[in-house]
């Protein structure tokens, strides 16, 4: 018994690895194939964003969490419930700014870097970028346009990751001409 | 912990983005095994880096049948979440996996629709067992074929020196 639980969370662990290194082959071969940071970054959040419009029905379709009232609730659903659902980590919802509209996510810890170096030539490369990308992605399918960037990275030297997330709008939703 | 959809996800949004980058640059007939190469190339490094995760502490194998029976059961399962359905060797080097159900297919279809697009969906993995394999010792090349999603069958051809 106790045989068979080790095997699943190892394989619980395998693969995250599997992401992990699949992600890190990803990230090489655009640095591999674009000269420069900028436009990795630009490629990862685009890659992000595309996963993120598909990810998010896989949330709903799993979380059965309802609509957020209002945004200090739908960071606290991103925190709780969404990084520990496909991540495993819960980050901390931290420095709301006073008009509410702007939060941080901090993380301790980041399993997209496991087993990640940032070699020097490529010091402007926002690695994990993919997830601000999911992030805005993902919110943009329940109607809320958001700016998302990492404010510190523990691959650059700081000493936790954070993600800056900024409410720009709702976005209305329209029906196109002649629909009933 | 990472979700097994993220990885599906992933996996989907790089292929779409190796072709589309691919086809920007011009050329499409060249670029069309280059493509595969690349996704083929990416799958070769993770599958080195994560057999020596998954064997390090296991004892070593005793021949090459008992390294693609690793392959089939733990490998996959740690991978794919199920065993392969089905083993086939001529004793002389060359070996058939078969999955019934692989996991990067079953979104796809049920039969043979976007059949030809399959092999896209292919390259990576392909190249995750031939990483895996390289880094127990085995040079060898793996080719994939699917004639009815989502069942596929591996050939791995192991390549004497």
């Amino acid at each position: 018994m106790s045989r068979q639980s080790n095997r699943t969370t190892d394989s619980k662990k395998m693969n995250a690895e599997l992401f992990t290194l699949t992600y890190g082959a990803l990230v090489t071969q655009l640095c591999k194939d674009y000269e420069n940071d900028e436009e990795v970054n630009k490629q990862l959040d685009k890659m992000g964003y595309n996963i993120g419009v598909r990810l998010i029905e896989d949330f709903l379709a799993r979380s059965s969490v309802g609509r957020c009232q209002d945004f200090r609730e739908t960071a606290d659903v991103i925190a709780k419930v969404a990084f520990k659902m496909y991540l495993g980590i819960t980050p901390s919802v931290t420095n709301w700014s006073p008009a509410g509209d702007e939060f941080s996510l901090i993380m301790e810890s980041n399993p997209l870097v496991d087993f990640v170096e940032l070699p020097d030539n490529h010091s402007s490369l926002v690695y994990s970028n993919l997830l601000c990308g999911v992030l805005r992605g993902a919110l943009e399918m329940v109607q809320m346009a958001v700016d998302v960037k990492f404010s510190q990275d523990t691959l650059r030297g700081d000493n936790v990751t954070e993600i800056r997330m900024k409410f720009i709008k709702r976005i209305e939703e329209n029906l196109p001409a002649g629909d009933e | 912990m990472a979700d097994d959809v993220l990885f599906e996800f992933l996996h989907m949004e790089m292929v779409s983005h190796i072709y589309k980058d691919q086809a920007s640059r011009g050329e499409m007939e060249k670029d069309r095994a280059t493509c595969v190469s690349t996704l083929e190339g990416m799958g070769f490094r993770v599958g080195q880096g994560l057999i020596e995760r998954f064997t390090k502490d296991s004892p070593s194998f005793k021949d090459d049948l008992d390294v693609m029976k690793f392959i089939c059961k733990d490998f996959w399962i740690n991978v794919f979440r199920k065993q392969i359905d089905n083993l086939r060797t001529n004793h002389q080097g060359t070996y058939v996996l078969q999955d019934n159900k692989f996991a990067l297919l079953t979104q796809f279809s049920n039969g043979k629709q976007y059949l030809e697009e399959a092999p896209k969906y292919l390259a990576y993995s392909c190249g995750l067992v031939r990483g895996a394999l390289s880094n127990l010792g085995m040079d060898c090349v793996v080719t994939a074929e699917v004639s009815l999603m989502p069942s596929c069958k591996f050939q791995v051809v192991i390549q004497k020196i």
